[in-house]
């Protein structure tokens, strides 16, 4: 056979073709780097930085939708994996992570209880993920950022930190659920109020975009979910610290 | 918009007639242009908006960054708005003033009818999709986010709903505003030739009032139209206004470099905001008094900080480009014109591309590359579809004016 370099050339981007085919479908270890940007906040967290400095002891409440959970795999989800992390950064402290699923709820709904949760659990900080069910239903996003307020202020006139974390990017639903509303008011309520935003979806669409994950993956098993949850329960860790001026090396 | 350029130009003669109509009280208030001139800035630009439409509803890729959203407050939905209440004031308003109100109204709900019915076919393709989805798509990460299919279940109210205009998926919110719109277009122009100045202080009062009593129309399942109507209305009927000869009274204030120079600021300072809405890094350098002012700044009430960016631009626009510019006629731009021209077939098409194209990249996670080459391929779907289509409506009109005397087309002018 005579060489023809087009073929040989064609034949050299088919085997490198065929060669990258593989590694995208079984996926690299979970490396989810995040922007430092999108890890830091101008607002502050003083009474968490009190509890781990001074009390020793950090209460968390997760509050969330079901995005903050991993149906049949609880402990893998994103609350699990933060609690683990802040335990793993700060040794000496008494961490503990608690989640309330409001399933179903809007922000409105879940707002009016959000000071009986406190009362319960007495959190020095409360996470607040919300947005997902609202956009789904599409309430009025001034009814939205209505919520959202009403929320944050009880939070804070019960004397906890908040942190709130907004949706998660979803690429498959793009076309069907219009998150653009519900992100920018959360960041709105986020600015007034002077409480850090976690920003899930940029951090989650950075990672689509890096190709640390394939977020538009058919598959049916909990893996994928297992291992974007880690990496935000990582990202969680870092920013709550970050935010909170805690140097995890001064306390151990 | 024509005769402003005429205006900057140098031609008097636009001025002059603009004020002897003014003056003639007894004449119908408003003014019409030529038949014969076909407004080019408007079919390239209307063309533009749909180009941008249709990127702008891809997910965000290379592509994206050339579309104007990410360079102030306005994007491509009012430049649509704008140039469809113009073309429309232009066509029907002829038709008002030569066959009646009459025959000018059923005219304009025919076209409602049209658009209703490309609604309901974008309607019938987005269902098809979401229920692939529903089928295929089970990734027990977004659990939650397939709560989206849940209307699947009661697919007789949600079919009725979508009927009424009042369930729309995302990104299908442009045509029921149009259509409602288009809806009120025939006392819009009747009231125009009455009094055109009253009735755009009628529609700004209107705005206004949506403003301090937060009025909408609610939509199904629950919350309100993404484009509230009753405050889009204002962009609509100012470009009715501006085609029925209030372009022509504001073409002194457009020539001003004062005006010019109040433009220019303004872009450059929404464009500096925009940038930090990009740079999260820079965005301590926003005070934040302004910030609390400022935002949320609200697109489904049209904020006046977007109806100003449009204004910014549509002046600094009919500044620099005059009507008569020869780019107007080169091969180049005819893609866009001609999309322009038939907006209501090419708007649907972008829609349609849209999500073809975000089904494509779903499918096969093809990367940068593949998305922009997408992007690619659906303007030129988009800019072949409009040639096919102007060469069908050149010849049917051809063999139909050798019966009897050319009518003017509305669809041929892009009526709305």
């Amino acid at each position: 056979m005579k060489s023809n370099p087009v073929m040989i050339l064609g034949l050299t981007l088919f085997a490198g073709w065929l060669a990258m085919a593989p590694a995208r479908a079984e996926e690299a270890p979970a490396n989810c780097e995040v922007p430092p940007y999108l890890l830091t906040s101008e607002s502050p967290l003083p009474k968490v930085e009190a509890a781990v400095v001074g009390e020793k002891r950090l209460e968390i409440l997760v509050v969330g939708s079901r995005s903050s959970s991993i149906t049949a795999s609880e402990a893998s989800a994103y609350p699990g994996r933060l609690q683990a992390m802040l335990k793993e950064a700060l040794p000496k402290v008494a961490v503990n992570v608690s989640v309330e699923l409001q399933v179903k709820k809007t922000a409105e709904e879940v707002a009016g209880g959000l000071v009986k949760l406190v009362e319960l659990k007495k959190p020095t900080l409360v996470i607040w993920q919300t947005g997902t069910y609202d956009a789904i239903r599409s309430i009025d996003p001034d009814d939205f950022r209505a919520g959202v307020t009403e929320g944050v202020v009880a939070l804070r006139n019960a004397g906890v930190d908040v942190v709130l974390m907004n949706l998660q990017y979803s690429p498959r639903t793009e076309t069907m659920i219009s998150a653009p509303p519900y992100l920018d008011n959360m960041r709105v309520v986020a600015q007034e109020h002077n409480v850090p935003l976690f920003d899930r979806f940029a951090i989650m669409r950075h990672w689509s975009d890096a190709g640390d994950f394939d977020l538009t993956s058919t598959s049916h098993g909990v893996d994928l979910a297992k291992r974007v949850h880690d990496c935000i329960g990582r990202a969680l860790s870092k920013f709550v610290l970050d935010v909170a001026h805690v140097n995890p090396a001064q306390q151990n | 918009m024509s005769s402003i350029a005429d205006q900057i130009a140098g031609s008097s003669v636009a001025e002059a007639s603009a004020r002897a109509a003014a003056a003639d009280t007894s004449a119908p208030a408003i003014t019409l242009p030529a038949a014969a001139d076909r407004e080019l800035r408007l079919d390239l630009f209307r063309g533009l908006a749909l180009w941008l439409i249709f990127v702008d509803h891809l997910p965000p890729n290379f592509l994206t960054w050339f579309t104007i959203r990410n360079y102030g407050f306005s994007d491509a939905t009012e430049i649509f708005i704008f140039i469809s209440g113009y073309t429309a004031a232009f066509v029907y308003g002829r038709a008002m003033l030569e066959a009646g109100f009459v025959v000018a109204t059923a005219r304009i709900l025919r076209r409602v009818w049209q658009i209703y019915v490309a609604h309901v076919f974008l309607f019938t393709i987005f269902l098809a999709e979401i229920s692939y989805v529903a089928t295929n798509f089970n990734n027990p990460l977004y659990s939650e986010e397939m709560g989206i299919m849940d209307f699947l279940k009661q697919p007789d109210v949600t079919i009725i709903q979508a009927l009424l205009l009042r369930f729309r998926p995302v990104n299908m919110d442009v045509l029921p505003l149009y259509i409602v719109l288009m809806l009120f277009l025939p006392l819009v122009l009747w009231l125009m030739k009455w009094r055109t100045d009253v009735t755009l202080a009628l529609s700004a009062a209107l705005y206004a009032l949506t403003w301090h009593f937060d009025w909408y129309l609610s939509a199904y399942p629950n919350g309100t139209w993404f484009f509230n109507p009753f405050a889009w209305q204002l962009l609509f009927v100012f470009g009715v206004w501006c085609a029925l000869g209030g372009a022509a009274r504001m073409s002194r204030l457009l020539s001003s470099p004062i005006t010019m120079w109040i433009c220019f600021a303004y872009l450059v300072a929404a464009f500096f905001v925009t940038l930090t809405w990009h740079l999260p890094q820079l965005s301590f350098l926003m005070p934040k008094r302004l910030e609390q002012w400022m935002y949320p700044i609200s697109k489904t009430d049209l904020d006046v900080l977007r109806f100003a960016h449009f204004l910014a631009l549509a002046a600094i626009t009919v500044r620099f480009l005059p009507r008569d510019w020869p780019g107007l006629k080169s091969i180049w731009l005819r893609p866009l014109i001609l999309c322009g021209q038939h907006s209501l077939e090419i708007f649907c098409l972008g829609v349609f591309l849209a999500f073809a194209g975000h089904f494509i990249l779903t499918e096969i996670s093809g990367g940068a590359g593949l998305h922009f080459l997408i992007s690619v391929t659906g303007i030129v779907i988009m800019s072949g579809m409009a040639w096919v289509i102007s060469w069908y409506k050149h010849s049917a009109d051809k063999n139909l004016s050798k019966k009897k005397g050319a009518v003017g087309n509305a669809d041929m002018a892009g009526g709305g």
